[in-house]
């Protein structure tokens, strides 16, 4: 599965909730799909999208929050699940693809390449819901599922390791940020 | 335990005069008071982190969310988060209200405190990171209010010291 195509299948399921993203490829891709001032793409401190997204999510309960991971980006902060699932907001929906490497520095294979189970680790942790979701079209299920069900979910999806031709992106990261807290803001007000 | 329970107490008080919802630690000998009265406190959710760079990334969800959050750390956790505090809250212009108990300064017995110790001020002067000294407990409520003030105008971390003097009673 790319991961354009999977980010084109959730795009319907994501566009009107709170979306964090990682770094590169995902961001960019995601952007190019059809930017929205509920994204924010965490342009560096790898590993913490997740960490951004516990806080949003403890933060506003009453509202959805979607975290995009990555392989690289999950094994640089894998406590990140113990904590997760530790308070296991019921409106956290954690997606990680797995591409097996570090695309946008280089293509290194990361420990998934060598057989480390990110949704093996999310279950050791504790993660009430687990999935895995190999097509666009289970994986828009598995997030549809986890919107609607109420639970800690973390959904692992095997993706190719190929990324967009460029990762110019032309929002400058503090717009980004402002923008992003405007749109939160404006979503507590509707509370 | 030698921690103080009083100033424990009046720090407490001074972050829920600031209106801190969200808390995070890990737990750290002289934090220990502090960090049951935000398990026992039914308005502040209290998120006990495994490292913490997991608590900038916190605090700047919370942030972003436009809830005020503060974090209770130990001087090594201000060291072990540094890159976020660098690449997340320098970069995006995030505002963190930091405790940090201020380990391996005067008065310390545990060699292995010591070196942190040495390095803490002349990193968060690196980082042009507005520091208070918190030594007596009648600063409390105006020194944490005042970093808390600073950090929201300035969207800048701010880190109030947690002294020996304050923290430790012998």
């Amino acid at each position: 599965m790319l991961r354009i195509d999977a980010l084109q299948a959730i795009y319907p399921e994501v566009k009107d909730h709170i979306v964090v993203t990682i770094m590169g490829a995902v961001a960019v891709e995601l952007y190019t799909i059809g930017h929205r001032h509920n994204f924010f793409y965490l342009e560096h401190a790898m590993g913490l999208a997740s960490s951004m997204g516990l806080g949003i999510a403890v933060a506003m309960p009453r509202h959805k929050v979607i975290v995009i991971d990555g392989d690289g980006s999950l094994l640089m902060n894998l406590g990140t699940l113990s904590t997760m699932a530790r308070y296991s907001p019921g409106n956290l929906v954690h997606i990680v693809f797995d591409n097996q490497s570090l695309l946008s520095v280089g293509g290194f294979p990361t420990a998934t390449a060598t057989g480390t189970d990110l949704a093996g680790v999310a279950r050791a942790c504790a993660v009430p819901e687990v999935a895995e979701a190999d097509t666009p079209e289970r994986l828009k299920q598995a997030v549809a599922g986890a919107l609607a069900g109420g639970k800690l979910t973390t959904i692992v999806s095997k993706v190719e390791a190929i990324g967009p031709k460029s990762f110019h992106m032309d929002l400058p990261l503090l717009e980004n940020r402002f923008q992003f807290k405007r749109a939160l803001e404006a979503l507590r007000q509707h509370e | 335990m030698p921690v103080s329970l009083a100033n424990s107490q009046v720090i407490y008080e001074a972050l829920r005069a600031c209106d801190v919802k969200i808390m995070s630690a890990l737990p750290e000998t002289w934090l220990v008071h502090l960090i049951r009265m935000a398990d026992d406190d039914p308005e502040v959710t209290l998120i006990r982190v495994a490292k913490e760079e997991e608590a900038i990334g916190i605090s700047a969800g919370a942030h972003l969310a436009g809830v005020s959050s503060a974090l209770l750390m130990q001087n090594h956790g201000f060291l072990a988060a540094i890159n976020p505090i660098v690449s997340l809250a320098l970069l995006y212009k995030i505002p963190l209200l930091m405790l940090i108990s201020y380990r391996g300064h005067m008065g310390e017995r545990d060699p292995w405190q010591t070196q942190g110790g040495m390095v803490t001020e002349p990193l968060l002067k690196t980082l042009g990171i507005p520091t208070w000294h918190l030594s007596n407990p009648q600063d409390a409520q105006r020194r944490i209010k005042d970093a808390q003030t600073l950090a929201h105008a300035s969207l800048s971390p701010v880190a109030v010291l947690l002294t020996r003097e304050l923290m430790w009673e012998e």
